[in-house]
């Protein structure tokens, strides 16, 4: 038996050095004098352009430029990026949160302060973009892409020039047609917007009274009978295929929602609405600072900056990139609205936990309709149940196993 | 035979698996991005050849997929026939515990494996990259092949290895030419479970991929923070048909020899 372990052990070692071979070679490859070495970079999904339908793959341009490899991941939420930065001992160079995320890492000190002579192409970042809450002395953070929530509608169910702002989601005219956000923070900001007096859903906290009343006003959208219901991705199914009427959502996809049907059209909401700007930084496990300031100076670069607005279709900060845009891209309100409506938007900001759970516990209650206070006791319920019957599970399996001892036969 | 009644409950629930997977193959060949119908069109397949980026990881998902699924075969080959040689209680205890990852939800799994990595990583100086990803794929690949061999040795005359040894074998040879080809077909449905399983698991993989590492499952779903690219439609119809003929192949293979055998 010995003998048979130590031959399939030795097999298993092969196995392993045959896996070696091509990861050391693909790191080894590649070294240009000037620059070398890697950077790498989190991003959200689909937010660079990767050389589709003639676009730049920016990706594969950085690193023929430079020859630096470029290894590129993706986060899905602000706060999955959170959690891996806390938790994990990976070392990121380049990272892309939004705002408020911004403002937590930059407080937790989980961000290094940029040096600017690395990243001349700064100059063409719009004063608009610059000394953010989230980054007053704008030490931290270099904008990326910027965007804002706007209303889409169906113009063969709502004439056009009847909706002006969120507050008409509430009208009971437009019955079992108006979809919502199926997230806690959007759908309750425009609800604060909307309560008597309105809540600044900017702002950095909130008391239980402020969401309770916007919680009522959302719940008031639910009763008066106009919510069909709240949505994230499938609004572009129900929206494109003509089965709602009206819905809020983020103004670069409402664009690709107007490619697919002619109906729709959109309405920049005149309370002001949520706008967001996702920045570059370097967190503090950075082992590359250099390059990721080169990547990030890269990505600042008009002709760059400009080929990535024009894929991912979201506003540019770049200045100099928005001039090198197609009119199309330019005069569309929906990447370029005016500026007294960006003046009106406010910005999320980084909120505690507490506030946050009881956001995400009020905003449960609006969309179901009914207090969950119950179901504490009914999940350790559960929970005591299942752990009950595992338990008599084993216990019966490892007896019969007792009782058969006499019959078992050796290989 | 079939009453009619069996054969509508069959369709349904045909129609209810496969829908889903059918839908997302026409829709990779949608001249739009999204869900309205605007003409045929292989333009997303030639995308994806052309997308460095999604070539890359789906180098990686590949090549993880096949040397878990090889390590962790025989591995749990190996385990299977060690826990069959113990006895009683302990036995029944140890195949228990083995089961615990495939109960464990992913979620737990994944998360308390970063830890771990990022402990062990911080006090020996490594992060977190593809070698954490393997050794997670074969953690979680692993009891399902010592699930697949178990039955087979149960099955197994024992008899067959002691009379190899009286004619002469030597006990290394015997478990080779006996064990191991009696054990064959749980051992080959272990490693094609193996193989998907690793192929398609996100959860594991998010949580222990490190700064410089991404396979496609993981790609895939951040998609979602825009529109999900119909290029995600395009390579799940090629992963779906290829993963189709590699089962339809096994089981041609399979039902052939067990026919012969029947002779």
């Amino acid at each position: 038996m010995k003998r048979i372990l130590s031959l399939l052990i030795t097999c298993v070692i092969l196995f392993a050095t045959m896996a070696i071979t091509p990861v050391s070679a693909e790191t080894a490859d590649e070294a240009e004098p000037k620059y070398s070495g890697e950077v790498n970079v989190y991003n959200w999904g689909e937010y660079i352009s990767p050389g589709d339908d003639g676009g730049l793959d920016v990706i594969a341009e950085f690193e023929s430029r430079y020859g630096i490899k470029v290894n590129y991941t993706n986060f899905e939420t602000n706060e999955e990026l959170y959690n891996v930065l806390v938790n994990s001992n990976s070392s990121y160079d380049v990272i892309i949160p939004s705002d408020y995320m911004v403002a937590r890492l930059r407080e937790e000190g989980m961000l290094l302060k940029l040096d600017f002579n690395n990243i001349p192409n700064y100059k063409n970042i719009d004063d608009r973009f610059r000394n953010q809450d989230f980054d007053p002395d704008s030490e931290y953070s270099v904008p990326y892409s910027w965007g804002f929530i706007a209303l889409v509608y169906n113009t063969k169910m709502i004439p056009e020039g009847e909706i002006t702002g969120f507050k008409d989601m509430w009208n009971p005219k437009y019955q079992n047609s108006v979809l919502m956000f199926n997230n806690s923070r959007d759908a309750l900001a425009i609800a604060m917007q909307l309560c008597d007096p309105p809540i600044d859903p900017g702002s950095a906290s909130f008391s239980e009274e402020d969401i309770d009343r916007a919680t009522d006003k959302l719940i008031e959208l639910k009763d008066g009978g106009s919510l069909k219901k709240y949505v994230m991705d499938q609004v572009f199914t129900e929206m494109e295929g003509s089965q709602a009427a009206l819905a809020p959502y983020y103004a670069g996809d409402i664009a690709t929602m107007m490619d697919n049907n002619e109906d729709l059209d959109f309405v920049i909401p005149e309370e002001g609405s949520n706008l967001f700007i996702d920045s570059m930084c370097i967190p503090s496990c950075c082992k590359n600072k250099e390059n990721a300031e080169l990547f990030i100076n890269f990505m600042c670069d008009p002709e760059i900056a400009a080929a990535n607005a024009e894929y991912i279709y979201y506003g540019t900060p770049n200045t100099a990139a928005l001039e090198l845009m197609d009119e199309d891209y330019r005069e569309s309100e929906l990447v370029n609205p005016p500026a007294e409506f960006v003046d009106k938007c406010y910005k999320f900001t980084n909120i505690d936990d507490q506030t946050y759970s009881l956001m995400q516990e009020n905003f449960i209650k609006a969309c179901t309709g009914r207090a969950d206070s119950g179901s504490k006791v009914l999940v350790m319920i559960l929970l005591g149940i299942m752990i009950i019957a595992s338990l008599i599970v084993v216990a019966l399996n490892i007896r019969r196993g007792i009782r058969n001892r006499g019959r078992i036969q050796k290989i | 035979m079939k009453k009619p009644g069996q054969k509508i409950y069959l369709i349904i629930i045909m129609a209810f698996l496969y829908a889903p997977i059918l839908y997302l193959i026409a829709y990779s060949f949608n001249n739009g991005k999204t869900s309205v119908w605007k003409g045929f069109t292989w333009k997303w397949y030639e995308a994806l050849f052309r997308d460095a980026q999604i070539m890359g990881s789906l180098k990686n998902t590949l090549t993880i997929a096949l040397l878990a699924a090889i390590i962790a075969t025989i591995l749990g080959t190996l385990a299977a026939i060690g826990i069959y040689n113990f006895k009683g209680g302990v036995r029944s205890a140890i195949q228990n515990i083995s089961n615990i990852p495939i109960i464990n939800p992913e979620i737990v799994t994944g998360v308390s494996l970063m830890l771990l990595f990022t402990f062990a990583g911080t006090m020996l100086g490594f992060e977190m990259g593809f070698w954490t990803v393997l050794l997670a794929h074969i953690g979680f690949c692993t009891p399902y092949v010592i699930l697949n061999v178990t039955p087979r040795i149960r099955q197994m005359d024992s008899s067959l290895y002691e009379a190899a040894l009286d004619l002469g074998c030597s006990p290394v040879k015997a478990f080779f030419k006996v064990v191991i080809h009696e054990l064959m077909p749980g051992i080959l449905s272990g490693f094609l479970i193996s193989f998907t399983y690793s192929l398609d698991d996100f959860v594991i993989t998010y949580f222990t991929r490190g700064a410089r590492f991404q396979t496609l499952p993981v790609q895939i779903y951040t998609m979602t923070h825009q529109r999900i690219n119909p290029k995600a439609n395009a390579l799940s119809a090629i992963m779906f048909v290829t993963i189709l003929t590699l089962l339809i192949i096994s089981n041609i293979v399979t039902s052939r020899k067990d026919k012969e055998a029947a002779r």
